[in-house]
């Protein structure tokens, strides 16, 4: 099995990267681009904002990333009740090409938690709509479950707080979600290094999300393409299968033949 | 006449249309989202929506984010 064959669909969209990339917190849209080329991802998340009309010298991201090239998934990063959600789902569908979008609804500044039963509200109202709602979730079995019920193809539960770099906090919960919902799983924020991505596709996610762990790292375009490589290599050996845990050896080379 | 444009109050002329207003600050109409009065204006109704006194035109488009 090699990773080419080896696609994910979503909603009957095909995505070639299991790694999916935000673009914030970068130097400048010069290093994003790099940093988005290193990893190999083909989604990238952005935000909706004002543009800034004093000064029109800033360039726009999206002069350094094609939207022929890459698929464009806006968020509703920010949002913290479910009119602003739905509002900015919105404008970004307005902005953009398509129906997509990562719906956030957050419930604290501190640990940027989704608001779950705003978050249930909101994709209500946005797949009524018409959208494709792909949305940043707690790592609660019963939440991913409501949130595939009510008609989202995909389910994105946090590893650990947006930005925190902690890992995976609950693997047992991931793991349950991963058994629960048929959708596909896609693990989104708190990977902190190359060992988080790979555990999360060790234990069955169908891709990861990050975007501090490469932007955030002293090195960001060696850090993407670490994560490109942890990110297949978790995704190869949940496919092979791995061995179980025993407490004592099993010694590898044969006893026969010895002196 | 005087409009609010992301916020700041701004002068532009009689009869100014979305589009029109895009051109006059320069910006390509592709790549943004427009919201009049709390109501999205669709791409292709740029050319023909007409502004008037007091509306407040906000002007959005994609910047680098990954979430918060």
């Amino acid at each position: 099995m090699t990773t080419m064959n080896d696609r994910l669909v979503i909603a009957g969209r095909e995505f070639h990267s299991r790694l999916w990339v935000g673009t914030g917190k970068y130097k400048d849209f010069a290093e994003t681009k790099k940093a988005i080329d290193a990893s190999g991802a083909d989604v990238v998340t952005v935000a909706v904002r004002r543009v800034n009309i004093t000064d029109r010298s800033k360039e726009n991201l999206l002069d350094y990333l094609d939207p022929k090239k890459y698929i464009i998934l806006p968020n509703t990063a920010g949002c913290y009740t479910v009119e602003d959600a739905v509002r900015y789902a919105r404008l970004a569908r307005a902005a953009g090409v398509s129906d997509l979008v990562k719906l956030e609804v957050l419930g604290d500044e501190k640990t940027l938690f989704p608001d779950t039963a705003g978050l249930i509200e909101a994709a209500k109202i946005l797949i009524k709509e018409g959208f494709i709602v792909l949305p940043y979730t707690n790592d609660d079995p019963i939440v991913a479950k409501k949130l595939v019920d009510i008609g989202c193809p995909a389910v994105m539960p946090l590893a650990a707080p947006i930005g925190s770099g902690l890992g995976i906090r609950n693997p047992y919960n991931l793991k349950i979600i991963m058994e629960t919902v048929k959708v596909p799983i896609i693990v989104d924020a708190g990977v902190g290094t190359a060992s988080d991505a790979a555990l999360a596709m060790e234990y069955g996610a169908d891709a990861v999300l990050m975007n501090t762990a490469i932007a955030g790292a002293q090195d960001p375009i060696a850090m993407a393409e670490a994560m490109k490589y942890a990110v297949w290599a978790g995704r190869l050996a949940y496919k092979a299968g791995r061995i179980p845990r025993k407490l004592y050896a099993t010694a590898s080379s044969p006893i026969e033949g010895m002196l | 006449m005087n409009i609010h444009v992301n916020g700041e109050s701004r002068g532009t002329g009689d009869g100014q249309t979305v589009a029109g207003l895009l051109r006059e600050l320069d910006i390509r109409t592709d790549r943004v989202a427009v919201e009049l009065n709390l109501e999205i204006v669709d791409r292709h109704d740029f050319e023909t929506r007409g502004l008037r006194e007091g509306d407040r035109v906000e002007i959005l488009s994609f910047i680098g984010g990954g979430a918060n």
